[in-house]
């Protein structure tokens, strides 16, 4: 489902986030990419939505090589992946029921399928009555909701998130990856990057480290890099 | 749902929002359309008054003549058969013989000479024919091509057309002509840069926005197309405030016409636009609003990636 293959990545400034970097995700799994700050999680996060392209290497989502698509089929690649973000990216002057609409509007869903899955995703985060409201109205845990929503709401294969429990107390991280287990109950693969080790630890999922731009799979709870 | 009504519930979408984000800065979007409105209303207006005096020049190019002096040994057969000759042509609508003798009459009735005209051996009159052309004929070419023809007769002294006038109308409402087009040219470029200067700015306020839009796999297509009605709503606003303003100036100078045509012994009435012309102001501020967002909109856009 994931696949990066000898992966490397430069900046123009010099820098390598990455070095011969390769790991799998099979379909269907619950991953945690852990790592420091500057260790070069968001460096696989992009290359893997398709917001930079590996310098050397090949990177595989979904069966497709990312480094052969042109840039007009990037925002098709992208419709198929659900992304969370730290900062959940809600549009503020937009209801959470259009928030959460997006990927449906963008993909050119018919109104009522849109209306049935935004209330069906809302419904799955625990957010059912609250369409009209804005993002402003809500706590940071809800718009974390209404990101992971707008994540879902697509029914995508992988779903990525980026420090999706960075804001939140330790009791709403743990509620924020329960909820990302029961995607991956329902045959979503899931991949999330955090550097909150004690939530990493809580949760029985294999993780994939990365350290100075180097990764280290096969860790298992608690363990050490293999 | 089937891609046809997709298709046009997506574009509907897009027409909705557009006017949405207009009435969230009524005051901004007020200004801009009264300056398309403007910048569309001259133009047009002075069209019209173009037109106007097109239709004027038309009614007096009707009494355009051309008279033929005969030479004085010229016989009155050769001067009919001239006429004749000349009615049968397509660019003739009239042509009168008036005899020597029927001049030397005229004149002896109207000029008060009656007793100098008695003194004179002969009749020191030729013969004349004065030829009107057809109003469609009745240009400087037109006429030239006539005056032409009836000069090249062996018996005809001389053809004199009172044609100054005309060439002198004609190339004044050329001038207009071009002038209208370049105002229009200008005001159009301006209505251009007006639009796409807005909805850059527009882009630029909503470039957040406009990330996660792509983010969850919105394209360049998706995400153009509401700033496209943007544009294209102004310039139907301003199109539709532009006929507004038109009116308002042909209301405001009919009366002023309308004595001046009195004072001429005309009937003459200051005409508007048209709805076909209307449609057509309406349309083009139309076209200017949707090309003006795109050439502000298509390449800010493409250039616009997500950051993280």
């Amino acid at each position: 489902m994931i696949r990066f293959d000898h992966v490397f990545k430069s900046y123009p400034n010099g820098r390598e986030a990455l070095h011969d970097v390769s790991f799998e995700v099979a379909a269907g799994e619950f991953v945690f990419l852990t790592g420091r700050s500057g260790a070069g999680k968001s460096s696989v996060l992009k290359l893997l939505t398709l917001l930079e392209r590996p310098t050397r290497g090949t990177v595989t989502v979904n069966g497709q090589e990312t480094s052969a698509l042109p840039a007009r089929a990037i925002p098709a690649f992208r419709r198929r992946l659900g992304i969370v973000f730290q900062d959940h990216q809600l549009l503020a002057d937009r209801s959470v029921y259009e928030n959460v609409a997006l990927p449906l509007r963008v993909s050119d869903t018919g109104f009522r399928d849109v209306d049935k899955r935004v209330r069906a995703a809302l419904d799955q985060v625990g957010l059912h009555g609250r369409e009209r409201a804005s993002p402003g109205e809500l706590s940071i845990g809800e718009q974390q909701r209404v990101g992971i929503a707008r994540a879902v709401v697509a029914r995508p294969a992988v779903l990525i998130a980026d420090e999706p429990t960075g804001n939140l107390d330790h009791g709403l991280a743990r509620e924020v990856i329960e909820l990302f287990r029961r995607f991956q109950d329902v045959g979503v693969t899931v991949l999330v990057a955090t550097h909150d080790m004690a939530l990493v630890r809580e949760f029985s999922q294999r993780e994939i480290l990365i350290d100075e731009g180097k990764v280290y799979t096969g860790r298992s709870l608690g363990g050490e890099a293999a | 749902m089937n891609a046809i009504s997709r298709y046009f519930s997506r574009h509907l979408q897009a027409l909705l929002s557009a006017f949405a984000r207009l009435l969230k800065r009524p005051f901004g979007s007020l200004l801009s359309v009264l300056v398309i409105a403007m910048a569309l209303a001259l133009p047009a207006s002075l069209w019209l008054l173009v037109k106007n005096a097109q239709s004027v020049a038309g009614d007096v190019t009707e009494s355009i003549e051309l008279a033929v002096y005969f030479k004085l040994e010229a016989p009155l057969e050769r001067a009919e058969e001239l006429a004749r000759a000349a009615v049968s042509r397509a660019d003739v609508a009239e042509a009168v013989v008036v005899s020597a003798d029927e001049g030397l009459e005229e004149f002896r009735q109207f000029s008060g000479f009656g007793p100098a005209l008695d003194a004179l051996e002969g009749n020191p009159l030729p013969h004349v024919l004065t030829v009107r052309p057809k109003a469609d004929y009745a240009t400087p070419e037109g006429v030239e091509s006539l005056r032409r023809y009836l000069a090249a007769a062996a018996e005809v002294e001389t053809v004199q057309v009172d044609g100054e006038w005309v060439r002198r109308l004609a190339a004044l409402l050329d001038l207009l002509r071009s002038v209208l087009l370049s105002l229009a040219a200008v005001l159009g470029a301006g209505v251009l840069v007006l639009i796409g200067n807005t909805i850059r700015f527009e882009i630029g306020t909503r470039r957040a926005e406009i990330e996660v839009i792509k983010l969850v796999g919105g394209s360049n297509a998706f995400v153009r197309r509401p700033f496209l009605y943007e544009g294209v709503v102004f310039g139907l606003l301003g199109g539709l405030v532009a006929i507004g303003i038109v009116a308002l100036v042909i209301v405001s100078l009919a009366p002023a016409v309308e004595r001046l045509a009195v004072l001429y012994g005309g009937g003459f009435v200051l005409t508007g636009a048209t709805i076909l012309e209307a449609l057509a102001l309406v349309g083009a501020g139309t076209l200017l609003g949707w090309l003006g967002a795109w050439l502000g909109a298509a390449r800010l856009i493409a250039r616009i990636e997500p950051r993280d």
